[in-house]
């Protein structure tokens, strides 16, 4: 009995050892991308490209969810609302959720599936097929020809697409609403306008992707790079850039609202 | 490989290396002199490729050092060992070509990142090494689109891109038919000589290696225990390089990977978790 609890308690300590010195050395990778940054941004044409892969090539998913929670957004906003008489604050409802919440989070969630196991699998089968290890014989920094442009590409395309997410969202919610079930077109747009504060909603909303694109690029381009270079461990690696990158920006969700919208 | 004037490219001194409490390497000594090409030789798993990842400053020693163009290379500052880099080349097992650009950018890689070469001189330089390996043709190829012994020659093309003063190549021969396998050989030795440079092939695949090196090593268990001449190994009467040269299967290598028991026990007590 005391044998399987000392068992048991070293097996936990070891787990906590192991994570604190996984968080640690991805933190000192997260610098050392800040730090290489210098070279891949002044060849930007390495990050356009990497832009291209990660954003343009996730509109079709962003967009057409994007459209297709604005629609669902128009039809219970619809049917709550008009249970009050205020059907026509349906704009207001689906672009404040839309642009406070749902835009970024989901598109972040989305981007995390997409992009960010992509980028995690491409690193790690680089690593695999000793693409990284030549790149380091030919005096080349990996993390400033690979990791950064894929990093510095996570970042600018995340609030790009939750924009893109939102705009989309808020042309489903108008069809549904004012095309399908008759809401006052005037009123829709009216009141959207009225209400949504470029600051306090539209910005909030920029930052909040700004910071899962950190966070979800980051995740994904340290999962890659620390894989184990077999197919399982390339495979481990990608689904853990979803579920760990997924769950940090639910997290992270939570922080930037309190900050964000208290009492407000 | 004793050196007359005393001057060798690479100085392996007392050279160990251990993966966490395994030892793979223990103390060994090896000499690469200018403008010759060395094998090291040994059986899978014997601490060949590690050797070259120390020498290459992939990875420190646990003790000694090497010593390559006379500086420690554990001891150079990231700085230092990328500069060392610039005038080395490496032959992966298997390529590690780049999958995301063709041959034609493989080869230009090095150029682009390192010199401020125009494009048009890149274009001359890179046709010119292609053409080196035979390749001139395929320089638009992408990597899926080569065979083996392709990829192998358009990662020699590339690895000798900037005329590296060493070139060290990792098992250049594994997987390849006996006609590419000719090709690949006669190439390395061709490629060290027209450049001046020295080479370090590790391989286990005598017969072809023994046609155009200068000097072996063997290395067994992380360490040297026999080296010489192509003829003086032929000639070897030592158990182990007899049974390696000869490929037989009884000798000093034994086939059975160390048990802490014995197989008739192992049977009986059932002892061998899953």
């Amino acid at each position: 009995m005391a044998s399987k609890l000392a068992e048991m308690l070293t097996n936990l300590g070891s787990r906590v050892t192991s994570a604190a010195w996984r968080l640690g050395f991805a933190s000192r990778f997260f610098l050392m991308i800040l730090m290489y940054s210098g070279t891949s941004l002044r060849r930007f044409h390495l990050t356009i490209r990497e832009i291209y892969f990660a954003g343009v090539l996730s509109l079709i998913i962003i967009l057409v969810s994007g459209l297709f929670v604005g629609m669902v957004l128009g039809l219970q906003g619809y049917d709550t609302l008009q249970r009050y008489g205020s059907a026509e604050a349906l704009g207001v409802l689906v672009s404040l959720s839309l642009v406070r919440e749902l835009g970024p989070v989901v598109s972040a969630l989305l981007f995390a599936s997409r992009a960010g196991s992509a980028i995690t699998a491409e690193i790690g089968l680089m690593k695999a097929t000793e693409q990284l290890s030549a790149m380091e014989m030919m005096a080349v920094n990996p993390i400033a020809r690979v990791v950064a442009p894929r990093f510095w590409a996570g970042v600018v395309s995340m609030p790009l697409l939750a924009a893109l997410f939102s705009a989309m969202g808020i042309f489903g919610g108008y069809l549904v609403g004012v095309k399908l079930i008759g809401v006052d077109e005037g009123s829709f747009w009216s009141q959207m306008q009225a209400s949504v504060d470029f600051r306090e909603d539209i910005i909030n909303g920029v930052i909040k992707s700004f910071v899962f694109g950190i966070i979800i690029s980051w995740i994904a381009v340290f999962e890659g790079y620390d894989s184990e270079p077999t197919a399982e461990g390339v495979s481990g690696a990608t689904t853990r850039t979803v579920v760990t990158s997924s769950l940090a920006v639910l997290a992270a969700d939570f922080i930037l609202t309190a900050f964000m919208f208290r009492g407000a | 490989m004793p050196t007359s004037s005393g001057e060798s490219l690479v100085k392996i001194s007392n050279l160990s290396f251990a993966y966490d409490s395994r030892p793979v390497l223990t103390g060994i000594n090896m000499e690469i002199p200018r403008g010759k090409v060395v094998a090291i030789m040994g059986s899978s798993g014997c601490g060949k490729t590690t050797t070259l990842r120390l020498i290459g400053g992939q990875i420190k020693p646990t003790n000694g050092e090497v010593r390559v163009a006379g500086e420690v290379v554990h001891r150079l500052s990231s700085d230092g060992l990328y500069q060392l880099r610039r005038r080395m080349g490496m032959l992966f097992q298997f390529g590690a070509l780049f999958t995301d650009m063709s041959v034609y950018d493989n080869v230009a890689f090095q150029m682009r990142e390192h010199t401020d070469l125009s494009e048009e001189l890149i274009n001359d330089l890179v046709l010119m090494k292609l053409n080196a390996v035979g390749l001139r043709g395929a320089h638009a190829l992408m990597p899926s689109e080569l065979s083996g012994g392709m990829a192998r020659r358009v990662a020699l093309a590339r690895a000798i891109a900037l005329d590296p003063m060493l070139m060290m190549y990792d098992e250049p021969f594994a997987g390849l038919d006996p006609i590419t396998m000719g090709i690949v050989g006669d190439l390395i030795r061709k490629l060290n000589d027209a450049l001046g440079a020295s080479s370090i092939i590790v391989t286990h695949d005598v017969q072809e290696s023994l046609k155009i090196v200068d000097y072996v090593y063997f290395v067994s268990a992380g360490k040297v225990v026999a080296e010489g001449t192509p003829d003086e190994i032929k000639a070897s009467r030592a158990d182990y390089v007899h049974q390696f040269v000869w490929g037989e299967i009884e000798g000093p290598v034994p086939f059975h990977y160390p048990s802490s028991q014995s197989y008739g026990d192992e049977i009986m007590t059932h002892s061998v978790e899953a």
